[in-house]
């Protein structure tokens, strides 16, 4: 363990992204099985503990330090774990750390009324670093800036393997991987995953430059779809059984027993989960009430029914027709949805249109008429390539809407912003008054950042715990993809994806947006 | 409360002197040499004459009207008014202040420490009635590690990246000389480097009797030479593009700020050494409870959460709120003086 905990502070104070890499390969080179394949599940998010849980901690530490003492230092540090961590108050012990694996498994068979006294046990230490590394290990939340792709990339960094190689297997394996780590080492061959218990990695698309891309593109290699408003999914069928996958491959098929459940034949598709009454989209507000949760009730069930909106087929029956371009996927496709009628599979309409001009009107008019945001624009003839490859697949977006938004509170941020007023919530004009109408955090530069945090403590009316009202003198513009009608905020309206563009230092808040300005921004959806 | 013969922003009432006051006063008490306690442009300052040396060597040999330098433990009569100054640990030189009049005992820690440190007198507990008392790290979170053990990192760290050269952000004042002491301690003898704003508060610490080893400036040294070294500098240095003619240097900060991982990483520092000369807040509760106290006065810092935790021991506590430390240490490790 401990080995692992100086992993993890190098990782989370390394800036550099090689040197993570590096660092990362050299544990995977040297430290035994099963330990490394355990790291590398903690590191790329594939472990939980069923009784092991952030509250747990919580409690063992509040029964040794004073609740308001223990929430004064969490308003300061700003993350549970380091909190935690830090504020243990006995040290005090001899006995090294038990190995990695030795802790998941007390994780795992500790009786739940033991648990307590384990960890407090295992946190008596004297080393910050590893009680720190013993809190991530037991909340799961490392917040240390690595991303499961880095940790593949260093894997394959380690053995020589293509990325892609070990992607593709990467799914079908469980912790501690010793069929994936046999493999990297050379001594047994590929990992024999079943394709239909294993996620796919996406095809993904880039942004469009309009001016730089647009006039090198012919259009007539190019199809173009609607830009859908949920989240991107890989449906797997196989042999009567439905697996789906969110983009990052995590298996959601217990929050959409609706759609699972209601599916038929043999594929593995790529399309976007929506919600909505004979699938006609609702907003992403209704989706996200199917999203929160693990398990759906009935009555989710019954107000936002969900649907696949299918693009693109990745295997059709047991063939693998990713090398095929796409005009022939997508007949495949469709084809395919004509033997398998369905009840919650619907097909991608693609859009006509003669030139990008064209297409660029078509794209403005769904944003404004039907809330649309934006199109896809993906080349007939691409292959099925995971990743991000360049120049096949495109995403050219709406633009965003913008408003000047006056600032009214402000929060210190957590994790790495924790000590400076970086999340904001701002307001419009109504009649004299000034409503709240969204929250945004802080997107800027740190010496913009630095400004800011000064302006707040110098301009603070009121303080709620770690929420400062600031003078309501300070313009915001503030960027968003759309606005809603919302009966959660008391203003009626909620922006989607709002983000703050600019701070006007020099306007002033008298000529901010008032409430009307946002409800004519509202989509005619 | 009737201890009417210190104020809330420490003026002694009856010898009309204050401690530490952030604008120039006629008379004033300094408890150490840094910035945001000693300013220049007092009319009269008393102080340890280590304390002196260095205002001095800031700010000029005119930065007041006069000096009176007091020795440690010896009383100085001022009307009804009896002065003392005992050492803090903080710094070389600083020191808390003991006033007595009428038989009630009033103590002002001033910045202090009390683990060890070569290059400052050791802190000495003394007993009161009244405790004014900073709370830098006047939060449980705060629980400084064994220097001894966070330099030994930097020396591992050392040996790994031979390389690399390590830069190591250090207030220029107290910081910068006893990071150095720490790393004489590891048995090292090898030069270190000191950016230019460390060289002479270094030559003044040596002149005053701290030994602080062979020490070269890193101006002029080429950059394959400062490879596998050790380099002090400012803080700010760090950021700046001071350190890029450094090669591929590990950036290492000296600070109890570094506890906090987030804090670290936000600096971009790569080796966050927690050393501090401050209190942390056990060394805190501990001067509380041995001095004797019945009335706690909580300054520079997290005020909140040591006055709830007194009073929560049943003592009479109260936040100071001296102007010009309102927006202190939150942002010391950028801003600020003495961490």
């Amino acid at each position: 363990m401990k080995r692992f905990a100086e992993l993890l502070e190098l990782l989370a104070l390394t800036p550099s992204r090689n040197r993570k890499i590096a660092a990362l390969a050299t544990y995977f080179r040297e430290v035994p099985d099963p330990d490394r394949g355990y790291a590398l599940a903690v590191l790329t998010g594939a472990l939980s503990f069923k009784n092991v849980k952030p509250a747990l901690l919580r409690d063992v530490v509040l029964e040794e330090v004073d609740p308001n003492l223990f929430a004064m230092s969490y308003d300061y540090v700003g993350d549970l774990g380091e909190t935690i961590a830090l504020i243990w108050p006995h040290q005090q012990s001899a006995e090294e750390l038990p190995s990695l694996t030795t802790l998941i498994e007390l994780f795992n068979t500790t009786p739940k009324p033991d648990l307590p006294r384990l960890i407090a046990s295992l946190l008596t230490r004297p080393s910050i670093a590893e009680r720190w590394a013993l809190v991530k290990l037991a909340t799961g939340a490392l917040r240390i800036g690595l991303s499961a792709r880095l940790a593949k990339t260093a894997l394959a960094e380690m053995s020589g393997r293509p990325l892609q190689d070990i992607e593709e297997v990467w799914h079908g394996l469980s912790p501690p991987y010793a069929a994936l780590f046999a493999w990297l080492d050379g001594t047994t061959g590929r990992p024999d995953i079943d394709h239909t218990a294993r996620f796919h990695p996406l095809m993904l698309s880039n942004p469009i430059d309009e001016e730089k891309d647009l006039a090198k593109l012919a259009p007539e290699d190019f199809a173009a779809e609607w830009k859908w408003d949920g989240i991107r999914v890989q449906l797997i069928l196989s042999e009567g059984r439905a697996s789906l996958f969110s983009r990052t491959g995590d298996d959601i098929a217990g929050a959409f027993p609706d759609i699972v459940d209601n599916v038929v034949g043999e594929a593995v598709l790529d399309g976007e989960l929506l919600v909505g009454r004979d699938r006609i989209p609702a907003t992403f507000n209704d989706l996200q009430q199917r999203l929160n949760r693990k398990v759906a009730t009935q009555k989710h069930l019954t107000s936002y029914p969900a649907f696949i909106r299918v693009y693109d087929m990745l295997f059709d029956g047991g063939d693998d027709i990713r090398a095929l371009p796409w005009r022939e996927r997508r007949q495949r496709l469709a084809a395919w949805l004509d033997r398998n009628p369905q009840s919650r599979l619907d097909l991608s309409d693609i859009i006509a249109f003669k030139d990008w001009d064209d297409l660029g009107r078509i794209r403005r008019q769904g944003a404004d008429e039907h809330g649309h945001e934006g199109v896809m624009l993906k080349q007939i003839t691409s292959p099925y390539v995971p990743g991000r490859p360049k120049g096949l697949w495109f995403k050219w977006k709406r633009d965003p809407n913008v408003l000047d938004a006056i600032l009214m509170y402000a929060q210190r941020g957590h994790g790495k912003r924790s000590s400076y007023y970086s999340d904001y919530t701002f307001g419009v004009w109504k009649d004299n008054e000034i409503v709240p109408i969204g929250k945004a955090y802080f997107g800027f530069t740190d010496e913009e950042l630095r400004r800011l945090d000064k302006w707040v403590r110098a301009n603070t009316v009121q303080a709620f715990g770690p929420v400062r009202e600031v003078r309501k003198e300070l313009v915001f513009e503030v960027a968003f993809d759309s606005a809603q009608e919302s009966k959660r905020h008391k203003s009626g309206v909620a922006l989607r994806f709002p983000r703050i563009s600019r701070i006007r230092w020099d306007k002033p808040a008298q000529e901010a947006a008032t409430l009307a300005d946002v409800r004519t921004l509202i989509a005619a959806t | 409360m009737a201890f009417p013969f210190v104020e809330r922003n420490l003026r002694i009432t009856p010898i009309d002197t204050f401690i530490d006051p952030p604008q120039p006063r006629a008379r004033a008490i300094i408890t150490h040499g840094h910035a945001d306690h000693a300013r220049s442009g007092h009319g009269a300052v008393l102080a340890t004459p280590d304390t002196i040396a260095i205002m001095k060597t800031r700010y000029g040999e005119t930065c007041a009207g006069a000096f009176q330098p007091l020795n440690f433990g010896e009383p100085l009569h001022i009307d009804d008014v009896t002065v003392t100054l005992y050492p803090a640990g903080h710094i070389l030189g600083s020191a808390q202040v003991l006033l007595e009049h009428k038989g009630r005992r009033i103590v002002v820690t001033g910045d202090y420490k009390r683990l060890p440190d070569r290059t400052a007198q050791p802190f000495e507990l003394v007993r009161c009635d009244l405790l004014v008392t900073e709370a830098t790290f006047g939060l449980p979170v705060f629980q400084h590690p064994d220097p001894a053990d966070e330099t030994r990192r930097l020396m591992r760290s050392l040996q790994r990246h031979g390389d690399r050269s390590h830069v190591i952000g250090c207030y220029a004042l107290g910081k910068a000389q006893r990071m150095i002491s720490l790393i004489r301690e590891q048995g090292c003898t090898d030069p270190i480097y000191l950016h230019g704003a460390m060289i002479r508060l270094c030559d003044l610490y040596e002149a005053l009797g701290v030994p602080l080893g062979v020490l070269k400036p890193a101006l002029g040294v080429a950059k394959g030479e400062l490879a596998g070294k050790i380099i002090i500098a400012p803080p700010s240095a760090l950021k700046d593009r001071w350190s890029r003619r450094l090669a591929d240097p590990v950036l290492a900060m000296a600070s109890g700020w570094m506890s906090v991982k987030q804090r670290a990483r936000q600096s971009l520092v790569e080796l966050p050494l927690v050393i501090s000369d401050h209190c942390d807040w056990n060394e805190l509760r501990q001067t509380i409870a041995e001095c004797g106290a019945e009335t706690i006065w909580v300054t520079h810092g997290r005020e909140d959460a040591l006055v709830y935790y007194c009073q929560a021991q049943g003592l009479i506590a109260e936040p100071l709120s001296i102007q010009a430390y309102e927006d202190g240490p939150e942002d010391a490790d950028d801003a600020g003086d003495g961490e």
